[in-house]
């Protein structure tokens, strides 16, 4: 009999289903994983070494390209981490936009991640389904911010502006004639609170629909069912949050056990898995689907009711408006001040931490007194997840390492940052 | 001070005793200090203590103190600062290990205690060159093959050294040094104190 040996095989970087730029050496026995050994780094862009040569508000904008698929989450924990080091109060209204906007992010990233895990193992149309929704949140997240995806939304203090009142709409072109865009516009005639509470009553018909596609498909249960099994005391050794260790069984949920913002005046449920396979964690972020619509509901009912100031009025910190700024001379130096040197913030360190669509989102800062952070450490929950791949991935098929990459919900720019 | 961090810090000094060096209760979170050769018996107490019961650890990261408050630092340059939680018990804390030696900085790896340690280990010893000792696989993770220096450093430039193109007279590519300049469009600047402080006005 000839012998068999182990070989090595080059997973990426240029991978479609390795998520971004993920070089994995993997070594196989024939086609079982004995050693996986992932090579990150690819995409680093040194945005914590960036953060320490810029002013605190210009980092903001970079927190959005970390993980790029829950942009405002992660502009969340910096803004927070900044406030706690200068014990800054956030009016009520900024901190329901807040949640509101965190859990359109979360719908966002779940969706994003539903659909990619499904193509990676086989099931094509997802990606299609959640895409169309996507679509119409990132209509949101330009609605409120200009941009569609790096939204710079969130501010110390509070949030850049309030909700505008008018979303923008479709016009008539060669390829939608005039009855087509009068049906797409249906729903945008009114204000972003109107078309978010609308997207409110659609969206749980829209999970149905997904849960039809997948939930009891034979293919996906047979890909996903007993891959990936992580027990609760392991999960917690690897350092895992979110999704990953809920999945596992453990009823962890940072909204619920240390609240930030308005979570302790809101109702909603957090889903927890038995198994810890990849098939649990699928089924943990369908539920955190509706359970963040159930969410957003409540905050668009409390923001209809409550008019009121969406950003600190504390001028240290936040720019005055326009007219203040032009007919009054203190306020003229206040605004001079914050855009050419910053705020200063006092010297001491946090540790802020956010429930992240992917897990804990912490970001540990430094500050010794100056304009600009003495230094930024961001945790991010991609991180541990990945460093855990090797363990969860022995004995595997090299099929399923797509099927854990997809549940661990890998974003490159986290990881990497 | 809140009652919950009352007793946390109040549990700490019990449980460990003179092994904290110090502890600061601040903005609600408590961290702790540790010499270097106490950390793997003070780790392995905090995480199976069962009035402790940190089980997780979240973060682990490096720190250079070289320039910090614009040279009023004194003490050693390197930190390991790692961020604890406990899942049962519902509460943090921050544990920071000074490495002694500034020109050689050495820490014991937690690695054997909390298996996520391994690639924030990694991460610390590739950006800012602090070794962990016993640790299973201290290789470079974030910065390239080859990589020269520890980029996080405070005296390492934010441009870094070389840059990287493609020379088509050699048909491959190659490293030289960086062409662009360094440029700060807003200075760092520490003011006296109470400068611009948000409960002045």
């Amino acid at each position: 009999m000839a012998e068999i040996r182990n070989y090595t095989l080059n997973f990426g970087p240029q991978h479609p289903a390795a998520h971004g730029v993920l070089r994995l050496v993997l070594e196989l026995d024939g086609e079982v994983v004995v050693r996986a050994d992932p090579h990150v780094g690819l995409l680093h862009r040194a945005t914590e070494k960036l953060a320490e040569t810029r002013t605190w508000v210009q980092s903001v904008p970079y927190m959005d390209r970390l993980d790029y698929m829950s942009m405002m989450c992660n502009e969340h924990a910096y803004c927070m981490a900044i406030e706690r080091l200068l014990d800054l109060e956030v009016p009520l209204r900024a901190q329901y936009i807040r949640v509101m906007f965190d859990e359109i992010t979360r719908i966002l990233n779940h969706l994003l991640n539903i659909g990619t895990h499904g193509l990676d193992i086989g099931a094509m149309t997802m990606v299609l389904y959640t895409f169309r929704e996507r679509e119409d949140l990132m209509d949101v997240y330009e609605a409120v911010s200009g941009t569609r995806m790096h939204a710079a939304y969130y501010r110390p203090g509070g949030v850049y502006r309030d909700l505008p009142d008018f979303m923008p709409k479709y016009t008539e072109n060669k390829f939608k004639n005039a009855a087509a865009v009068k049906k797409l516009n249906e729903s945008r005639e009114g204000s972003l609170l109107d078309f978010i509470e609308d997207f409110t009553n659609r969206f749980p018909r829209y999970v149905d629909e997904y849960e039809t596609l997948l939930t009891d498909n034979r293919i996906w249960k047979q890909r996903t069912v007993g891959i990936g099994v992580v027990t609760p005391e392991r999960a917690l050794a690897l350092g895992f949050t979110g999704p990953m260790l809920r999945g596992s069984g453990i009823e962890w949920d940072l909204r619920k056990k240390q609240p930030y913002e308005v979570y302790d005046r809101i109702e909603f449920d957090v889903p927890v898995g038995v198994e810890g396979d990849c098939y649990d964690r699928y089924l943990c972020r369908i539920e955190e689907l509706r359970q963040s619509n159930r969410i957003v509901k409540q905050c668009i009912e409390w923001l209809r009711k409550n008019p009121g100031p969406v950003i600190t009025d504390n001028h240290k910190v936040a720019p005055p408006s326009r007219e203040e700024m032009k007919a009054n001379m203190e306020e003229l130096i206040h605004h001079f001040k914050l855009f050419t040197e910053g705020f200063h913030v006092p010297p001491g360190e946090v540790y802020a931490a956010v429930e992240h669509p992917k897990g804990e989102f912490g970001v540990y800062a430094i500050s010794d007194g100056a304009n600009k952070p003495y230094r930024v450490k961001l945790r991010t929950a991609g991180y541990a997840h990945l460093s855990a791949l090797d363990e969860m991935g022995k004995g595997h098929m090299i099929a399923d390492i797509v099927a854990l990459i997809g549940t661990m919900d890998i974003v490159f720019g986290e990881v990497d940052r | 001070m809140s009652t919950r961090l009352e007793r946390l810090s109040d549990t700490l000094r019990n449980v460990l005793g003179a092994r904290i060096d110090k502890l600061v209760v601040d903005r609600g979170e408590v961290s702790i200090e540790v010499a270097a050769v106490n950390v793997i018996e003070t780790a392995r107490l905090l995480r199976d203590n069962d009035e402790l019961h940190f089980e997780q650890l979240m973060d682990t990261c490096g720190v250079d103190y070289r320039d910090y408050g614009d040279g009023i630092w004194r003490g050693p340059r390197f930190a390991a600062v790692s961020q604890l939680l406990s899942v049962s018990k519902n509460w943090r804390v921050r544990l920071r290990v000074f490495a002694p030696d500034d020109g050689f900085p050495v820490v014991p790896t937690l690695t054997q205690i909390w298996p996520s340690a391994n690639w924030f280990e990694r991460e610390a010893f590739d950006l800012f060159g602090i070794m962990f000792s016993g640790h299973p696989d201290l290789r470079r993770i974030l910065t390239d093959y080859g990589f020269v220096g520890h980029p996080f450093r405070k005296d390492f430039p934010i441009s870094g050294y070389v840059e990287m193109r493609y020379d088509p007279d050699q048909g491959r590519v190659i490293y030289q040094p960086v062409t662009i300049e360094p440029r700060e469009n807003t200075p760092r600047i520490i003011r006296e104190e109470n400068f611009g402080n948000v409960g002045n006005g």
